[in-house]
């Protein structure tokens, strides 16, 4: 009874602050690709645009979903909630920070508690092999559209993305098993945990550092593989908009249509966070809390808070007079809920967590913004000619080190 | 016949009683792509028939944006003519504007002032820089760079802005007219255009920066798109296509108008003759176009901005209020036109795609008996089917995005 109210509780706390998420991601995309190229990016809908993911949410599901006449219909419908399942459910087993003990309570008499609790949603104890399993399922979802389309731009995408995500996934799968070796176990959580600590008191313990065999190729590698994972930019093909038109979904419309976005952003967290994981020590800091590693997130939010003031008392909009400070009020709330001493073991793990997962997705709003995109040819070239057998060398000389050093 | 293709829409599929399949058993595919296609550049149609993403076959169809605009030149007086030719080649307004008036002009034995001469050849290189601004704009976002797209649209803009200044027009400018300029240059137009060339090259720069030396371009454009110079020539292809293939051919050089000789600029070429040649060519012109635009500001001769021919350029305003004869002249251009000497002539002009042609002959009255125009882009879309036959879908975007079309000069 117990697990079930505290997972339920978790379940839709993860749900809600996922999706919002997962609609800010595409803000967020849009700004940084809008301020790398020299414009605005979403401004009408709110302050800075910030309602604009509701808005498009809204237009979204009042749209008329079309079922085209020529299409195969149960699998043109089942597709994209395929494809956002596979992607939505990984995110399941993704650790986001340490345990947390929620202290006893007594409401009317009967005590409840104290619960132990981890913050994820299931801990299990091959974790890493579900997220990858769950990964080459989502390539269906993709094939599946791009076939029962019946349209031939449609067909392409889906062949073009079946190819790519087959070929992508043994690079990954060997990048990831490196760490793997170091690490001597196949649950998230473990393998977070045994990064943790620091060599001469300030050089990080993550894998990508890890003696003796540091990780930093499987790091290459495993990014170069996720974004070929995700579809996209430099390896977007499936749905290359210039050739394609816009390849596996371009018969969908309405929220099916929608459901094939939230399954591309919700892969991206996946993969970032796994990486995070993996090779960037999880909830870890960068240094040790000896050197004032607790000090950064309240910093930077009071940071942020201080350049949205300073900007709000000299507003170059009208209306950035009353948004910025109010942005500020709230920057400077929870960088004061960083330093309050009781939350401070509950939100560092999650600060640094994130920090790393937010770093990693802006990598890959960066690279959309700056990259061109690979030929088919080139890009399965690419996978098995140069990938594949680095990452296969790399992992030998991972399991050489791992060897000579037990 | 080709295939059975499973079309949903009913469509016959492309007759081509010539082709067989290539391995017995095995169907092929016919794309249609475009007319309404992200990277066909308007409405151009091209037929492909594919072999999983190996291109066999591709067949272009041209035809959807026709505007008539030849015939229409035999009604409308020589004057009003000059509107017409913006709109042939929408992306560069000026070359065309230019190709008109000098044929006009040679029917007419015209002389134009220095200024005039000197003028339009600094607008028609800034038209330059705006067409291949946009050139590599949509071609760098065909190929995947998205950024690019917005760098070059951001210093088309500013040229946008030195023609509104000029004429009042961003894009169908019409600011040349036989016998010289429409209106005397704007006040503050020197600063404008030396602030632009200031800092253009450095926005060259910015695009190199991130298309030439990135792997990822150079393998989507090296070897890509490769067509000899021999059927080149045979096509009919001119331009920036003939000089990435070794041709040095330039009409500016070659047979220099409006006072292209007096100034000091390379026509570069390049021997490779493939997609990422023709990028490095048209860079590099964008470069030489900036410094023919140098030259013009520094050396801007002072002037009329119109030819003194009171019977075909009209008249100052001021002098129209208070000469009487200047407002007959006036009313005269205005209500019938000017009558041309019969007589026919062909003027070919360097426009940003290639060699564009205005053949016109006279019956000697007020209306061009009959008005060609050889658009550059009608004959470099001729070789097509040679430059991406036997390729991969993505080289077909990137091969096209090469040829620099406009759907509007290759259908008149």
């Amino acid at each position: 009874m117990e697990f079930l109210v505290i997972t339920g509780v978790k379940l839709a706390l993860i749900l809600f602050i996922f999706m919002t998420a997962l609609a800010y991601l595409q803000w967020v995309e849009r700004k940084v690709i809008a301020h790398v190229q020299v414009r605005m990016g979403p401004s009408r809908v709110g302050p800075h645009g910030l309602l604009q993911p509701l808005a498009d949410v809204i237009k979204l599901i009042t749209k008329e979903g079309v079922l085209p006449p020529h299409v195969n219909k149960f699998y043109y419908l089942a597709a994209p909630f395929f494809a956002v399942f596979m992607a939505l459910i990984s995110i399941s087993i993704i650790p986001f920070g340490t345990d947390i003990t929620i202290p006893a309570m007594t409401i009317g008499g009967t005590t409840f508690g104290p619960y132990r609790t981890m913050m994820e949603l299931a801990d299990i104890n091959v974790g890493i092999l579900l997220v990858l399993a769950l990964s080459s399922m989502g390539v269906y979802g993709i094939a599946l559209a791009g076939w029962s389309s019946n349209n031939k731009y449609a067909l392409l995408g889906g062949l073009r993305s079946s190819a790519q995500m087959i070929s992508y996934e043994l690079p990954l799968s060997l990048a990831i098993a490196a760490p793997l070796l170091t690490a001597g176990s196949l649950s998230l959580r473990t393998i977070a945990d045994t990064q943790q600590g620091f060599y001469l008191g300030f050089i990080p313990h993550w894998a990508i550092f890890q003696f003796p065999a540091p990780q930093i190729f499987s790091f290459i590698i495993f990014m170069i593989a996720a974004f070929a994972e995700t579809n996209r930019i430099p390896f977007d093909l499936p749905e290359a908009e210039n050739e394609l038109v816009a390849g596996f979904h371009v018969e969908y419309s309405s929220m099916s249509f929608a459901a094939f976005f939230m399954a591309e952003y919700a892969n991206m967290v996946t993969v970032c966070s796994v990486a995070t994981l993996l090779f960037l020590g999880g909830w870890h800091p960068l240094f040790p809390a000896s050197l004032g590693s607790n000090f950064i997130a309240p910093l930077l939010l009071a940071g942020c808070g201080a350049v949205c003031l300073y900007h709000g008392l000299h507003p170059a909009r009208p209306f950035d007079r009353y948004t910025l400070p109010a942005f500020a009020v709230i920057f400077f709330g929870l960088a004061g809920l960083m330093a309050f001493p009781p939350t401070v073991p509950i939100l560092m793990p999650i600060f640094w967590f994130l920090a790393k997962l937010l770093f990693l997705l802006f990598l890959f709003v960066w690279i959309r913004a700056t990259l061109p995109r690979f030929r088919y040819d080139q890009l399965m070239g690419f996978a098995w000619k140069f990938l594949f057998p680095v990452a296969l060398v790399n992992l030998l000389i991972t399991g050489f080190l791992v060897a000579l050093a037990s | 016949m080709v295939t059975e293709t499973g079309n949903p829409t009913g469509l016959e599929p492309v007759e081509s009683p010539d082709y067989e399949a290539p391995i017995k058993g095995t169907r092929t595919m016919v794309l249609n792509m475009g007319p309404q296609h992200p990277s066909t550049h308007g409405v151009l149609r091209l037929l492909l028939e594919l072999d999983g993403e190996r291109l066999l076959k591709a067949v272009p169809d041209i035809g959807f944006l026709h505007t008539g605009i030849e015939k229409e030149f035999e009604v409308k007086t020589y004057q009003q003519c000059v509107t017409l030719t913006d709109r042939i080649d929408y992306l560069a307004p000026l070359s065309n504007n230019l190709t008109y008036c000098l044929a006009a002009e040679k029917l007419l034995g015209l002389e134009i002032p220095e200024h005039a001469q000197w003028m339009r050849v600094m607008l028609t290189e800034l038209t330059r820089l705006n067409s291949h601004l946009v050139w590599l704009a949509t071609h760098a976002i065909d190929i995947g760079a998205m950024s690019v797209f917005l760098y070059c649209f951001r210093e088309r803009e500013e040229i946008l802005r030195i023609f509104e200044m000029f004429s009042g027009q961003r894009m169908m400018t019409s600011y040349f007219r036989i016998g010289g300029l429409a209106l005397p240059a704007p006040r503050g137009w020197q600063k404008r255009v030396k602030d632009f060339i200031d800092i253009f090259p450095e926005r060259i720069d910015q695009y190199e920066n991130l298309l030439t030396n990135n792997q990822i371009w150079i393998g989507r454009t090296k070897g890509v798109g490769y067509i000899s110079l021999q059927d080149m020539l045979d096509l009919g292809v001119t331009g920036p296509m003939l000089r990435a293939a070794g041709l040095k051919i330039d009409v500016r050089k070659d047979s220099p108008y409006s006072s292209y000789e007096k100034f000091d600029f390379e026509v570069p070429i390049r021997t490779e003759n493939d997609v990422y040649a023709r990028y490095l060519l048209r860079v590099e012109e964008m470069r030489q176009s900036t410094r023919i635009v140098r030259q013009a500001l520094e050396g801007m001769p002072s002037g009329s901005h119109q030819a003194k021919a009171p019977g075909i350029v009209l008249p100052d305003r001021e002098q129209m209020k208070t000469q009487m004869e200047s407002l007959i002249y006036h009313f005269k251009i205005v209500t019938e036109g000017f009558r041309v000497p019969e007589g026919e002539v062909y003027q070919a002009v360097e426009s940003p795609r290639g060699e564009v042609g205005c053949y016109m002959v006279s019956d000697g009255t007020q209306k061009p008996y009959r008005v060609h125009w050889r658009g550059p882009s009608f004959g470099n879309l001729q070789c097509t089917s040679k430059l991406i036959e036997g390729t991969l879908i993505a080289d077909v975007i990137a091969a096209l995005g090469s040829m620099d079309f406009v759907l509007g000069d290759t259908d008149r």
